[in-house]
Formats: structure tokens, C-alpha cells, sequence
């Protein structure tokens, strides 16, 4: 008997809560969606991540952003500017919920983002449904420029294939004729191994083997006593962040520095100098950046951005930033008007990016076309050396866009 | 692949192997012996390599660091059995699965929150920073053979508490009859408060020691999980022995893995644990 009521007092609560939920919902929404209409924002979505290992690089691409907008008094194409933010947790299961909400629920008119290229692809095939304006400001997955690629669809930062095809130039330079590659056996490993490869054999080197270990495991020491075995000219390396840093001092422990040459895509030495001591020191990268460019844009944009954010900015940060500058040369275009979509696409593809990193242009499929340095570990700092590839352009495989 | 670098395989394979012992050795504990499911194993693991890099750079020695860590991590371990693993023991092990995973998203925000999210390096002390000549183009740092070391020592000194002393003999009973060792006047209670806050210890220290050749970085406690579940799994769980026989095994496997079949690296270890599985479903060894 008791228990009856209480399951009856159970089912009218729950009656009611929903029809104050309801009553709610429908009272908030109203006037929001006509405030929307008549403020006349532009809304942008930011899906990066915030949280996790590649929390920093969220923020950094978040403030380059932000650096861009402000510098033009915080309007684009004479239009003020609403954020709308999702933390994406490098979450690839995640990503077509999060770029969905955005999309539908809060109806921005572009999408920024993101760092993981798994959650980049997970949103791409949203993108490419809904054709909302999207902008990469890191993710370098080949794909998204490449089989993926559509009008809507562009990147500001790299492509994996772009940040190892210029070592080949530079091993060549160095007169070295054979190399061995070691990495993650996981996608962005794989497409780096790759742009080596056709860079580095285009020059006359051989590759000659390819060393990989389980993702994201961070013990060398079976393979670094492969390549003492195999005594290539060179060895070439990608690995990020924390496995950057125990492979530079693998490497270094091993005895191999110094015996035999080690390059690497940049971001093998990115963030992690002040962790490895001098287990780097001489070590040669390739990225479409470095610390010491000195050029008028980039000491501007240093200064400014530490100012603002009392931060170094790094290379994440400039790649937000040229988010913030490609969407503005496209809103300037049609002075606002985001609906006219065909003539803003199509001046952001005519842009000249005036970046830190140097002047870039858009490839075909939306990548940047840009100058790779070469940069050499000196104390704690990626010294430029000098442009190890001008203009290098990724050649957009299977893109039919 | 001539002798000589088979040699040295070989010594790769034993010392990843003794490495893999060492961080597994605080979840044969509390796994094996408590009953436990501790997910958070990974995440003392990270706390002792921070606290490692962090009092090593206050105090300026990796020995005082590691020796005040490992007081400051017994007491975490105290603390976190008293408060919350001790409700935990006569529940399904689905609570300890959802609580120590909720203790491994405390962690990493505590981490984040109080040392910040970059990758940070803790110097090798510069009495161990040599390495031998192996070959003309190969050394072995000195600090892993130390390790290797530790780690034996270790073994050995785990084995002797839990076969031969009165201690290990009240830990073993309890681990079969909780309640009949109890009722026999033991008090269960501070033994397992106890076997928890070494076992966090022996996580943190593994952490630690291991933090100049690891470096230190976020989520660096997830890798470590899921291998030491491997190796306490394979030995058999609550077997000290089995631990240490397990990780030796996946040490080789792993080393000899990636050079011999690198196709197939990624799956070794569990193709092993499978097939261990399949022959001996309790393990290679019984309990202790």
C-alpha cells in the first residue's frame, strides 16, 4: 500500500519536472534565438582541447586566435565576434558528437579546430555533410587535405607528409646516403615515415629500414641496438612530447650521439628541450617554424603575444593565429556577410597569410604552401639554420575536390 | 643479427623485463594479495615520478628525493585505504573498478592543477651518469644496471617478507580467510592498511626511480597500467615469483618482438597472455 503511493508520487513528480523542463527550454530559447538574429555576430566554434595531454596546445591555438581578432579591434569583416567553446578531450569517439553541437545545436557559422588528427577526421565527415566552414589550425592527419579535402575545408598549420619530406634535401646536403626511420607505429608516424621516404629517396638516399614501436610505448632499447647494428648515415625520428624526451636521452645514454646523426620532423624537439638537458644539443629538425626567425611580423607577433598572455607563444599558438588572419581575409572580402559563401571561400583561397612564420598561400586542397626551416638545437632553443624547402606544397593525394 | 648484438638483446630483453617487475610489483600487492582492482596503480606511478622531479629539483639529490617520496607516498597510501578502499572490501569489484578510476581523473587534475602539463627531465645523479662500451658505435648506461639491481633486490626482499617472516605469514592467511584471521585475534584491518600503503609505495617508487630515464609527462601512468595488469595476470595472480618470471618473459618477448617481427610488435605481449592463458588459466604460478 505504501509503496503503491510512493510509486504514484514518483510518476507525478517526474510529470511535473517535465513539464517545467519543458516550459523552461521553450521560454529560454525563444528570445535567444531572436536576440541571435539581430546582434548579428559572427559565431565561432572553437573545438579544441582543454583538458589532457594536449591541453597547452589548446590554449595556445586558442590565444593566437584571439591575438588575430583583437589586432583587427575584435571584429572581422566589420562584424564583432561570439565564441562558443568546446573542450574536444582529444577524444576521437567523441568528435562528431562535439563538431554536431556545435553545428546544429549552437549553429556557428565556422569551426576552429583541432589538435588530435583522430578527432580531425572524426569531424571532417561532419563537416563535409553539413559544409559548414571549417578551419584546422594544427591536426596534420594527410587526409584532411588530401581524400577528405572539400571547399569548405582548410588548414593553417602542416600536413605529417610536409614535416619530413624536406629532411631529404637536408641529408643530401650533408652527404648522407642511407638512413634509418624510427617512430609510432600509428597513423601520423606512418605518414611522416612516408614523406621521408619520397623526399629522401628523390635525392638519391636509401631508407634502410623502417624501425617502429607500439603506440604509445617509450622503450627504445631493443630498436636503438637495431640501428647500432645496421650503422645507417642518419637516423630520423618522430616521436612527440614525453616520448620525444626519453627517446633524445635514449638516444644520448646509448651512445649514439655523436656516432651517428639524428634529425627529426620538429616536433620531435618541440617542448621538451628544457626536460632532456643536452641529450638534444646539435640535433636536426624541419618545421614550417622555429624560435630565432627574427623577422619584423614574427618579433611583432612575439611581443604581442607575450604581452597579452604572458606566454612565449610557440608554433600552436602561430597556427591559431593564422586561423584568426585566414578568416578574417575571407570575412573582410565580403565584408561580413557570411552567407555569400562562395566569394569568401574563394578569396581565403587568394590570401596571402602575412605570418610569423613568413608569407604562406593555400595549395589546391587548402593546405599552406610554405617555407620548411631548418632548425638545429643550440642550449635550450631550435636555431633557424636557414629554408630547407621554399615554397613546399603537399601534393594532396586522392584529393578530387 | 650477429652473437654480439644477440647478446645484447638479450640484455635489453632481461633489463626491460626487471624494469617491468618493478612497476608491477606494488599491483601484485594489492591485486594479488588484497583482492583489489586498483586502476589507480598508473596514477601512483606518475604521482612518485613528479614527486621525484619536483623534490629532486628542491633538494637537489635524487637519493633524498626518493627517500622522502617514499614516506610521503605511504602516507597517501594510508590516507587513501582508511578513507576509501577500506569500504570497499566486502563489495563487488565493480565499486574498486569505479572508484579507482575516479581516483585516476583526481590524479591527473591534481597533477595538472599543482606541476602543470609540460614534459619535464630529472637528471641521472652524476655518480651513475656513464655508460659502458659495448660495441664500436653502442653503450649501456650504468643507471639501468643500477636499476636492474633495485629491481633484483626488490624480488628478493618481497619474497622473503611474505614466505618467511610472521608478517607474510599473516598477509597470506589473510588473503584465504579474511574473517577466520580475524577471529583468531589478527588485526586484519591495519595488515591490509598496511599491504595497500606499500603497495602505493612500491607504485610511487618505481615512479621515481625510474623518472631519469622516463622523463616525466602527463597520462605517463596509462601505458604503465595495462602492462602491469599483463604481468600480474600471467604469473598468476597474488604470486611474487609469477610477477617476476611474468615480466622477464614479456621483457624478452617485447625486445626480441620488435626486432625480429616488427609487424606484429604491438600484439606480442597479449599473444602471449593469451596463449598462457589458454594453457594455464591460472597462471604460471599458484598463489605465492
Amino acid at each position: 500500500m505504501s509503496s503503491n503511493e510512493k510509486g504514484f508520487d514518483r510518476r507525478e513528480f517526474l510529470k511535473g519536472t517535465a513539464a517545467v523542463a519543458g516550459a523552461t527550454a521553450v521560454g529560454t530559447l525563444a528570445p535567444f534565438g531572436l536576440a541571435q538574429a539581430q546582434s548579428g555576430k559572427i559565431k565561432v566554434g572553437l573545438m579544441l582541447p582543454y583538458t589532457g595531454t594536449y591541453a597547452a596546445l589548446g590554449v595556445a591555438i586558442t590565444n593566437g586566435f584571439k591575438l588575430a581578432v583583437e589586432e583587427r579591434g575584435g571584429k572581422l569583416g566589420g562584424r564583432e565576434i561570439e565564441y562558443i567553446v568546446v573542450d574536444d578531450e582529444s577524444n576521437p569517439a567523441k568528435a562528431p558528437e562535439n563538431a554536431n553541437k556545435l553545428i546544429q545545436r549552437d549553429k556557428v557559422d565556422v569551426v576552429i579546430g583541432t589538435v588530435h588528427s583522430g578527432v580531425a577526421l572524426g569531424m571532417a565527415k561532419v563537416i563535409r555533410e553539413t559544409g559548414t566552414l571549417w578551419i584546422n589550425p594544427n591536426a596534420g592527419a594527410d587526409e584532411v587535405t588530401g581524400p577528405l579535402c572539400a571547399p569548405n575545408i582548410f588548414r593553417t598549420s602542416f600536413s605529417n607528409w610536409q614535416s619530413t619530406y624536406a629532411l631529404g634535401k637536408v641529408l643530401k646536403a650533408e652527404g648522407r646516403k642511407t638512413a634509418v626511420f624510427i617512430t609510432w607505429k600509428y597513423a601520423a608516424g606512418e605518414q611522416m615515415m612516408a614523406g621521408f621516404k619520397e623526399g629522401f629517396e628523390k635525392e638519391g638516399g636509401k631508407l634502410v629500414k623502417e624501425l617502429y614501436t607500439p603506440f604509445p610505448q617509450v622503450e627504445f632499447q631493443a630498436l636503438l641496438t637495431e640501428i647500432a647494428s645496421i650503422k645507417p648515415d642518419a637516423v630520423v625520428a618522430f616521436f612527440a612530447g614525453g616520448g620525444a624526451a626519453k627517446f633524445l636521452k635514449d638516444y644520448a645514454a646509448a651512445g649514439l650521439k655523436g656516432k651517428i646523426p639524428l634529425y627529426g620532423s620538429g616536433f620531435l624537439t618541440d617542448g621538451v628541450l628544457e626536460a632532456v638537458g643536452d641529450a638534444a644539443e646539435g640535433v636536426e629538425t624541419t618545421l614550417h617554424y622555429a624560435d630565432s626567425l627574427n623577422t619584423k611580423k614574427d618579433n611583432a607577433f612575439r611581443l604581442a603575444y607575450a604581452k597579452t598572455y604572458k606566454l612565449q607563444p610557440d608554433v600552436y599558438a602561430v597556427q591559431g593565429y593564422d586561423a584568426g588572419q585566414l578568416l578574417a581575409a575571407g570575412l573582410d572580402a565580403v565584408k561580413g556577410d557570411i552567407s555569400s559563401k562562395a566569394a569568401m571561400i574563394k578569396a581565403m583561397e587568394a590570401a596571402k597569410i602575412d605570418s610569423p612564420r613568413g608569407t604562406w598561400t593555400l595549395s589546391k586542397a587548402h593546405n599552406p604552401v610554405q617555407d620548411m626551416y631548418l632548425r638545429k638545437v643550440v642550449g635550450k632553443q631550435n636555431l633557424v639554420q636557414g629554408v630547407a624547402f621554399k615554397a613546399l606544397a603537399d601534393p594532396a593525394r586522392g584529393c578530387k575536390a | 643479427m650477429d652473437f654480439a648484438f644477440f647478446l645484447i638483446q638479450l640484455l635489453n630483453g632481461l633489463q626491460y623485463g626487471l624494469l617491468l617487475f618493478l612497476v608491477a610489483s606494488g599491483l601484485t600487492l594489492i591485486f594479488g594479495i588484497m583482492g583489489i582492482i586498483n586502476l589507480a596503480h598508473g596514477s601512483f606511478y606518475m604521482v612518485g615520478a613528479y614527486l621525484a622531479w619536483s623534490l629532486a629539483s628542491m633538494t637537489g639529490s635524487l637519493a633524498a628525493a626518493i627517500l622522502l617520496g617514499v614516506v610521503l607516498t605511504v602516507l597517501l597510501g594510508v590516507a587513501l585505504e582508511w578513507l576509501l578502499i577500506r569500504r570497499l572490501y566486502e563489495r563487488d569489484h565493480l565499486y574498486q573498478v569505479l572508484l579507482t578510476y575516479g581516483l585516476i581523473l583526481v590524479f591527473e587534475e591534481m597533477r595538472s592543477i599543482l606541476w602543470g602539463d609540460d614534459v619535464h627531465g630529472v637528471p641521472v645523479p652524476a655518480l651513475l651518469a656513464h655508460s659502458i662500451p659495448l660495441t664500436e658505435n653502442l653503450s649501456y648506461p650504468v643507471y639501468r644496471l643500477v636499476i636492474s639491481g633495485v629491481c633484483l633486490l626488490l624480488a628478493l626482499g618481497m619474497y622473503l617478507l611474505i614466505a618467511r617472516t610472521r608478517l607474510g605469514m599473516m598477509i597470506r592467511a589473510g588473503s584465504s580467510n579474511r574473517d577466520m584471521v580475524q577471529s583468531l585475534g589478527i588485526n586484519i584491518r591495519l595488515i591490509y592498511t598496511l599491504i595497500f600503503a606499500l603497495g602505493v609505495a612500491l607504485a610511487a617508487f618505481a615512479g621515481m626511480i625510474n623518472a631519469p630515464l622516463s622523463s616525466v609527462f602527463p597520462n605517463m601512468g596509462g601505458g604503465v597500467l595495462i602492462i602491469c595488469f599483463v604481468v600480474v595476470v600471467i604469473g598468476g595472480i597474488g604470486s611474487v615469483k609469477g610477477a617476476l618470471v611474468a615480466s622477464l618473459l614479456i621483457g624478452l618477448a617485447e625486445t626480441f618482438g620488435q626486432v625480429l617481427v616488427p609487424e606484429v610488435a604491438g600484439m606480442i605481449v597479449y599473444l602471449l597472455m593469451a596463449a598462457v592463458l589458454v594453457w594455464r588459466p591460472e597462471g604460471l604460478f599458484r598463489k605465492l
